[in-house]
């Protein structure tokens, strides 16, 4: 293979049509008859339903239907099927498109309302008339698991979901062989996705094809196909399901929603096309978030800071459904130990019904969670012992020679967690070495005299990307000598269609401009799963490389045969088969894909099969672990306890990278989103579930004001569990980010107050904390 | 209920009908198909919507459409000419400064007119610019970097 793309910051394909407007998002859609879709939603976290009056709404002027559930009973009934049905969920627990007897949470779907434009639909979805009774709610999720809570469903006699259970190792030995011992409480909070195009879906009814067509900005298209299909008892084959543009996904896009099944159902009944999308009002109380993790461990370590063992349970908090089954809380897990090398971990997590809107992934999924947990243990057995930061990470990493590392912990599919490869002490040697932190004491006493307080963050981290099973791709030539790459994996923003045609490129030694990619669309390519855990680039990237040399193989034989040379004496050129060194002696790739599409009467060359195309489902033999440090110089305002992030450096390595230029846009969006977390995003809900940050004037987002340069540096050690040598990279910036940034906060209190300065246990952290913590110290 | 409208968009004098309570985002996308224009949040605070009235930076959902009666227009779509990208457009490229490309209409404009009034800016002054737009992807070091590479002549002229 020539490398003449791979590994090169070659500019995006996607980018001329997004930057003259002519992207395609759901919401750009217009087709003749398109009707325009409202809902009602709950203003009651939790409702008793007695009674849904719509005739006032179907009264009203443009409105052409108004509908409840039970206005679809022809079609389909009950709730929704799970997206990962697992066995300590024992009775389904995913809502009904629309709600039917009770609602859970603020924002969960009641009726619907179909008019000529989103104004009337909206004007008449106030006018339904829904008779509910408030029932008690509960809001926290370490209420919620109280013997004397509320039910957050009538009928469950309790609010806990599911114990899950990780353990390795003796850990009671572990704690007895330590030299101390401590425990800590952690509340960590993460918010929405906040993808800048809120959800949207386009659903037709074709009644003479009795066929389905969805357009959805999702990151599972074929997942809504799916379990829609299941829902309507319908066969896959008359739906249609495509993710065009899509504005950002990270995360909660990757669930199938309760809004693509009643756009769908009012399709059907309606047969003409409807359009929902989603305003910002709505995400906020209608798309999944992520929320609360609470934790209290016992860290069992040495004198020297090696930490040996860690005990404890945490709680997790599901929200009202459990759409996405145990996923979200089951990660959580499979991240201890994060990058070190433990003895013995024996950790329960407990997974709470709350009455709000459910959690999923966002970005990191757990992962920047447990990071928190562990980086702040880290920390603070350094501060117990007097040790640096670094000495106790030092003690405690798995070493390079250790690799292929078992942690000694279990996967989600059953396997033994295995890290596959990399240098954790070489990256954070080199994150310390780049922030400086050798002379980062006399940036501190010059950062005093100006009246500011300097902090020092560290954070280091694993990440298990590339899960498999797969995601396919065909690649085809056309008659026109052009190659076409359909994947099921969707792309909402991370240069698929770029990076997938550098990989084939290559092989085939043609130009990327001859090359297209058709991504996330049921309609060109059977099978896909979802575009979520940083795995695109493991499993479609190396479905893409098997298919092309399985394409090239088939080019070089087809001309082997026609040239009456050996097939080794051949080679791709400039989108021709040529004779090494002749150049003069070649047949273009373009006649060989019409000789292939054949000729009626006429055989093929050597009984070859026809089309010059291949398909590959390269199966993942593992997950590929991205590992990173990072630091950061955080300057604190005494008096208003206004934190800025000044410096901020990355040390990542994920394997071999395709676009480097991609890699470092997807870890510098990742860390911004991580400094959020730390410093600002906030989804605050009243003790009865009424959500309180709704607005962005409220809700706080990374600002481009208070973002620092980010500074990223790689190493590239290639994992053995690809063609490729690739891991991911999609959300390695997020998950060390705030404990990072955390870490840095402490560091400069501690620098003013002493032993006086907090242990900080929570985040995101606000001015108001700090400018507390000095108080309370003076 | 309904008013006509006539406003002059990248150049050209269009016309269309909204209702009274139509916005000039809804207008523009719906009313008149340059769907280039993004509806992110429609209280005034992404700044995706942004778009150039009269020569001022506008965030599109604040205004309603009847208020841009007569007005000058620039939207994302009148950035390019000819098929050739414009020096910001061609930096934001090269700078990798969009991914999903949702707040990247705004940015442009929000850039564009910005970079007009001060051709020559500090990235302070940059990241000032841009800080009524949300960008959930890049982390706006992309998008900081492509306005500074406009704003230093030796690259401009390259880009």
């Amino acid at each position: 293979m020539s490398a003449r793309y791979f590994g090169a910051s070659v500019a995006r394909s996607e980018d001329a049509r997004l930057l003259t407007g002519q992207g395609l998002y759901v919401d750009d859609i217009e087709m003749p008859g398109l009707l325009h879709v409202a809902f009602v939603r709950s203003p009651m976290a939790h409702a008793r339903i007695k009674s849904i009056d719509l005739a006032s709404a179907r009264a009203m002027p443009g409105v052409v239907a108004a509908y409840t559930m039970g206005d679809f009973a022809d079609l389909a009934e009950g709730p929704m099927p799970p997206m990962a049905p697992h066995p300590l969920i024992k009775e389904p627990l995913t809502c009904h498109p629309l709600a039917q007897t009770e609602v859970c949470y603020v924002g969960e779907a009641i009726a619907m309302v179909v008019a000529q434009d989103r104004a009337l639909a909206e004007s008449a979805a106030m006018a339904v008339m829904v008779d509910l009774q408030e029932l008690p709610g509960v809001a926290d999720a370490r209420a919620a698991l109280a013997t004397d809570s509320a039910p957050v469903h009538l009928g469950r006699d309790s609010n806990l979901l599911a114990s899950l259970h990780t353990k390795f190792g003796d850990v009671a030995a572990a704690f007895a062989a330590a030299d101390h011992s401590l425990t800590e409480s952690f509340a960590t909070h993460r918010g929405g996705c906040h993808a800048m195009e809120c959800r949207g879906v386009v659903a037709t009814y074709d009644q003479r094809e009795d066929h389905l067509s969805i357009y959805t900005s999702s990151q599972a298209p074929f997942m809504v196909r799916r379990h829609l299909a299941t829902y309507l008892a319908r066969d896959e084959q008359t739906i249609r399901v495509a993710a065009p543009d899509v504005g950002g996904g990270f995360g909660p896009k990757a669930t199938v929603y309760p809004e693509e099944f009643a756009v769908a159902l009012g399709a059907l009944k309606l047969g003409q096309p409807l359009k929902w999308i989603e305003d910002r009002q709505e995400h906020f109380v209608a798309t999944n978030q992520q929320r609360d993790q609470f934790w209290t461990l016992d860290v069992a370590f040495t004198k020297t800071g090696k930490i040996l063992g860690l005990k404890g349970h945490g709680i997790h908090d599901s929200g009202a459904y459990a759409p996405y089954g145990l996923i979200l809380p089951g990660n959580a897990l499979v991240c201890f130990p994060g990058p070190y090398a433990l003895q013995a971990i024996d950790i329960h997590l407990d997974v709470a019904l709350t009455n709000l809107v459910p959690t999923s992934p966002v970005r990191g999924a757990s992962r920047p969670n447990v990071a928190f947990i562990l980086e702040r243990i880290i920390d603070k057995v350094a501060r117990y012992l007097g040790l640096s930061r670094d000495a106790v990470r030092a003690a405690s990493f798995v070493r390079a020679s250790q690799m292929p590392y078992f942690t000694g912990g279990v996967s989600r599919d059953g396997s033994r967690v295995s890290y596959d490869s990399g240098d954790y002490q070489k990256a954070l040697d080199l994150a310390l070495e780049k922030i400086g932190a050798a002379d980062f004491a006399t940036r501190q006493r010059a950062a005093l005299k100006r009246g500011k307080l300097l902090g020092l963050g560290l954070a280091s981290c694993v990440e298990d990307t590339g899960i498999g099973p797969f995601e396919g791709a065909s690649l085809r030539i056309t008659p026109k000598g052009k190659l076409v790459i359909a994947t099921g994996a969707a792309a909402q923003g991370q240069g698929h269609a770029t990076v997938l045609a550098q990989i084939a490129a290559d092989e085939l030694a043609m130009d990327m401009a001859d090359i297209t990619v058709e991504a996330g669309d049921t309609g060109r390519f059977p099978l896909g799963l979802s575009t979520v855990g940083s795995r695109i680039a493991v499993t479609a990237g190396s479905s893409v490389h098997v298919a092309a040399q399985k394409l090239r193989s088939k080019a070089l034989h087809f001309a082997s045969l026609k040239l009456e040379v050996s097939a080794d004496d051949l080679e791709l050129s400039e989108g021709a088969v040529q004779v090494k060194g002749v150049p003069g002696l070649k047949i273009p790739l373009a006649d060989i894909a019409r000789a292939l599409a054949g000729t009626t009467g006429v055989p093929l060359p050597g009984g070859m099969e026809p089309d010059l195309a291949a398909t590959a489902y390269f199966e993942s033999s593992g997950v590929t672990f991205a590992y990173g440090s990072n630091a950061c110089e955080v300057e604190i305002d005494a008096e208003t306890g206004d934190t800025r992030v000044t410096r901020y450096v990355v040390v990542h390595d994920c394997g071999r990278m395709i676009n480097p230029m991609i890699v470092e846009g997807q870890i510098r969006g990742g860390v911004v989103h991580g400094i959020g977390n730390a410093l600002f995003e906030r989804m605050l809900h009243d003790e009865q579930g009424q959500p309180l940050t709704t607005t962005y004037g409220e809700y706080l987002l990374p600002m481009a004001c208070e973002m620092p340069n980010i500074e990223i540096h790689h190493l590239e050690t290639p994992s053995p569990r690809n063609p490729l040598g690739v891991k991911g990279a999609g959300e390695a910036g997020t998950i060390p980010a705030a404990p990072c940034v955390i870490s840095a906060i402490e560091n400069a209190l501690e620098a003013q107050l002493g032993k006086a300065a907090p242990f900080i246990t929570h985040h995101p952290v606000s001015p108001l904390d700090v400018v507390d913590w000095l108080d309370d110290a003076q | 209920m309904k008013a006509m409208l006539t406003l002059k968009v990248n150049g050209r004098e269009l016309s269309g009908e909204a209702p009274n309570n139509m916005h000039l985002g809804d207008f523009l996308r719906h009313v008149l198909g340059l769907t280039g224009t993004h509806i992110g949040c429609e209280h005034g605070v992404c700044g995706s919507c942004t778009v150039i009235v009269d020569g001022q930076p506008v965030r599109a959902c604040l205004m309603l459409a009847r208020q841009a009666q007569g007005a000058t227009i620039e939207t994302v779509e009148g950035l390019a000419h000819d098929g050739q990208l414009s020096v910001l457009q061609a930096a934001f490229r090269n700078h990798h400064a969009l991914q999903c490309g949702f707040c990247t209409p705004g940015m442009l404009m929000t850039l564009t007119a910005f970079l007009r009034d001060v051709p020559n800016p500090s990235e302070e002054a940059i990241r000032e610019a841009i800080s009524g737009n949300i960008c959930r992807c890049t982390g706006y070091q992309g998008i900081v970097e492509a306005a500074l590479a406009v704003a230093t002549p030796q690259e401009a002229s390259t880009s």
